[in-house]
């Protein structure tokens, strides 16, 4: 039924084999990246399925924000394949990248979108005009339809009353919930979060993080960057821990977590401990 | 002679310093995008043509360039030129010149742009030039607003400087009565003319700065 290629490692699937059944949306293969010298990342490979919750966690530095830029496109690999559902995206060998051709590509980048850690909104613009600017103008939507959908989602947001505000006139949990329903008014398959909290304090981390919640109670796929543990933990199908540029477990949140990884647990401990401090 | 004399001249002359602000402005202004293109050019031919250019148009008086445009074609290839040409010069010369320096406010100001604008846009499908046209573009006119203020002020002062060529504005009539009649009134009067028209360009540009205050 779903064309599935299988990047090597991830899980086998078979006929009916209940969850992985679902379609791959993405697939990452054996990809690498190098800043100049540094390979940031070596021979990373992840597959996201329809509907799946994954999230990255690791260090500062241990490659889980170039993984996610390389996966949108932002980062070109150095080695690898970016595919998704199906079509190859980018391909690299041996230093010659391969990009797909236009209409292709139009299609592979209409399927997902990405929140950023520092929004990125359109200052410019007010609220409902970041929201509907790209369905309109890029996907040429009928103009009624747009703006219903814009002032659905900002109701979803819990953003109503702020269609006409600017983002210079929002706190940055607002903004951030902007940038969420600006990346959902396009209706993507996949929806990538590049650490959505970081740059925000504990009370609004707490509404972004409900938001996100929301979204995956819906059953949107999601790949999502963060510093979370706790909120990893419970919102993911799958967790990814990240060290030194390679996948050092992979697994479910309880595996994850649990996993006797001396790496992981000086991570989790750096974490607690850090924790601690704040507190 | 009387003021009221003194200022009905100078006021005829106001026309044309007028007209070469307003020519000037409405020339350098777009030109100085396309300089700006032409630096920001990956095709190194032109970017160092550009460079170069901008570095002589800053380096040099405008009143040598001024004199050059003018003088030049008939010192350097003989071509007899004609009557309508000197003004035509002077309109080239100083948006040529002006167009320098504004290519290179436009560059703060792109340069002030955050990355991440260009990223976001990127993940939405806005093509290249959407992008620039309806993103960057508009933020940043606000951002270099007070320097092209400032710009366009010295321009107000700097369509003195066609009297080299000996171009009739009012700043060349001012120095003709005060050499005539010789009193100093007729500067004095010129510098009330600048001051008063600066003072509108500056409101002028003040209202702009504030309707573009909506956000930050």
């Amino acid at each position: 039924m779903t064309k599935e290629k299988n990047p090597g490692k991830g899980t086998t699937v078979g006929e009916n084999a209940g969850r992985s059944e679902r379609k791959a949306l993405l697939e990452i293969c054996h990809a690498r990246k190098c800043f100049g010298d540094n390979e940031v990342l070596h021979d990373v490979d992840v597959t996201v399925h329809e509907g799946e919750i994954v999230s990255i966690i690791g260090r500062s530095g241990s490659g889980k924000t170039t993984l996610l830029r390389c996966a949108t496109l932002l980062e070109t690999i150095d080695g690898g394949d970016i595919i998704y559902m199906g079509e190859t995206a980018v391909t690299a060998r041996f230093g010659a990248i391969h990009f797909a051709p236009k209409e292709t590509m139009r299609r592979i980048k209409d399927c997902y979108g990405m929140v950023f850690q520092n929004f990125n909104l359109f200052p410019h613009w007010n609220v409902l005009r970041n929201i509907t600017d790209a369905p309109l103008r890029v996907q040429k939507r009928e103009k009624e339809e747009v703006y219903a959908e814009a002032r659905e989602l900002l109701r979803k947001m819990g953003l109503a009353d702020k269609e006409k505000a600017y983002p210079c006139e929002l706190s940055g949990g607002q903004c951030q919930r902007v940038a969420i329903a600006r990346a959902l008014a396009m209706n993507p398959k996949i929806l990538f979060f590049d650490e959505p909290t970081s740059a925000l304090d504990p009370e609004l981390t707490a509404e972004v993080l409900k938001v996100i919640k929301s979204l995956a109670e819906e059953h949107m796929t999601m790949v999502i960057v963060t510093h979370e543990m706790q909120f990893a933990r419970d919102i993911s199908d799958r967790v990814i821990f990240m060290d030194q540029g390679v996948i050092a477990i992979e697994g479910s949140p309880e595996e994850v977590f649990s996993a006797g990884n001396p790496r992981m647990r000086e991570f989790l401990g750096r974490y607690s401990a850090e924790g601690a401090l704040q507190q | 002679m009387s003021l009221t004399t003194i200022f009905m001249q100078l006021l005829s002359g106001f026309g044309q310093t007028c007209l070469i602000f307003f020519l000037v402005l409405l020339f350098s202004l777009p030109l100085g995008w396309l300089v700006y293109f032409g630096r920001a050019s990956r095709f190194k031919p032109l970017s160092i043509f550009v460079k170069v250019y901008i570095s002589i148009m800053r380096g040099t008086p405008l009143m040598l360039q001024l004199l050059m445009w003018y003088f030049g074609p008939f010192y350097l290839w003989k071509m007899n030129i004609g009557g309508g040409y000197k003004f035509f010069a002077i309109i080239l010369g100083c948006s040529v010149n002006y167009a320098a320096y504004f290519a290179e406010i436009y560059r703060s100001g792109i340069e002030a742009i955050p990355k991440g604008q260009y990223e976001a846009a990127q993940m939405l499908g806005y093509r290249k030039a959407e992008t620039f046209f309806h993103i960057i573009m508009p933020q940043v006119i606000k951002i270099v607003l007070p320097s092209v203020t400032n710009e366009v002020i010295t321009l107000v002062k700097d369509t003195s400087l066609v009297y080299s060529v000996s171009y009739i504005e009012m700043f060349a009539l001012a120095k003709q009565i005060a050499a005539a009649q010789t009193t100093i009134v007729p500067f004095l009067v010129a510098g009330a003319f600048y001051y008063v028209f600066n003072l509108l360009v500056a409101h002028g540009m003040g209202r702009i700065e504030k309707a573009l205050s909506y956000y930050r």
